[in-house]
């Protein structure tokens, strides 16, 4: 076959990264979220295909991908396995992870559930570290009021400094919204500011120090400071990982 | 008086606790603390499987199921 144990691996990671746009009015969406918040239903409503969903955690282990027209853009809609945080532990969370950062989608849904949502937030809050073009969805709206629990949309948005929408994927409640404003953050006419977690002054100071060293080597769009803060956790195949990824970025282009 | 920490494997069944600290390091720590075990956090222990390991516990809206050794690194004061 020819196929070397590197080059079979170069291969997959430029698969797996690389999303194909095959006209400057594709956009690459990204739907992250725990487990079993409903990403893969809204995937279905909005794509029309029908991607296997269920009501268990863990069903999407790879990511799949789809389409959905609006008004002169075309999304390719990205179903990422469903993660309590983007600090990889497993395989699915290593992919979902790696989309974020790597391929760096046009926006990046992040998908919540609204009956628990303190739980949810934590992977929000990783998510909003490493890029702006974030919208939150805020799902499974019914099941929330089913249980008295009420949501300020509004205010969680001011808080987070990122656009909140309100669905009930299922019933396709709010997606249309939902794609106003992934429309609109895709083509910039909305920009997201949102809000930097800041640390302990520690911390703080050990960021600025490895900024400082690492600000020249960082390639284009990626975030220095996540990656400050993804050294000082000790992760150091970070590194490695930009490397490949710019390498790999390299052999799409000449290919 | 001093507080006592237990940890929480050994919490009885039906018993809630309130999380102080873990023991856990690394890429272990990382998962508890994603999963929500951080300081002041309510713990309830839901039950224990036929071979008494693992235990379900009830966190922040969700069920749990920790291993002893990982549930052995989480200190907890008991509710009393």
């Amino acid at each position: 076959m020819g196929l070397t144990c590197s080059t079979c691996k170069r291969k997959s990671i430029v698969d797996l990264y690389h999303v194909e746009k095959t006209s400057a009015d594709q956009m690459v969406v990204a739907l992250a979220g725990n487990p079993n918040t409903g990403k893969s239903t809204l995937f279905n409503e909005l794509t029309g295909l029908k991607q296997h969903t269920g009501n268990w955690p863990g069903k999407t282990v790879t990511n799949a991908k789809g389409f959905h027209k609006r008004k002169d853009k075309e999304f390719i809609i990205v179903d990422l396995p469903g993660t309590y945080s983007l600090l990889a532990n497993s395989v699915e969370e290593e992919v979902a992870r790696d989309f974020i950062c790597f391929a760096k989608p046009d926006a990046t849904i992040v998908v919540v559930d609204a009956t628990c949502l303190e739980r949810n937030l934590n992977l929000v809050l990783q998510v909003i570290e490493i890029t702006n073009r974030v919208i939150l969805c805020v799902n499974l709206l019914d099941e929330a009021e089913k249980k008295h629990i009420k949501i300020d949309l509004k205010k969680l948005s001011d808080e987070l400094g990122i656009p909140v929408i309100g669905t009930v994927a299922r019933s396709r409640k709010g997606l249309e919204e939902l794609m106003d404003t992934v429309y609109n953050v895709c083509t910039k006419k909305i920009i997201p500011s949102p809000k930097p977690t800041i640390y302990t002054e520690t911390i703080e100071t050990e960021i600025q120090k490895i900024l400082n060293m690492i600000k020249p080597i960082v390639p284009d769009g990626f975030n220095p400071r996540w990656i400050a803060l993804r050294l000082l956790d000790g992760e150091t195949d970070i590194l490695d990982k930009i490397t490949h990824y710019s390498y790999c970025k390299g052999v799409c282009k000449h290919a | 008086m001093k507080a006592i920490y237990i940890p929480l494997n050994k919490v009885e069944t039906g018993q809630t606790c309130i999380v102080q600290d873990l023991r856990a390091t690394g890429a272990q720590r990382r998962r508890m603390l994603d999963l929500g075990f951080i300081k002041d956090t309510e713990v309830k222990v839901m039950r224990r499987s036929p071979l008494g390991d693992p235990t379900a516990y009830f966190i922040r809206n969700t069920i749990i199921a920790l291993r002893k050794e990982e549930a052995s690194k989480i200190l907890v004061k008991v509710n009393s």
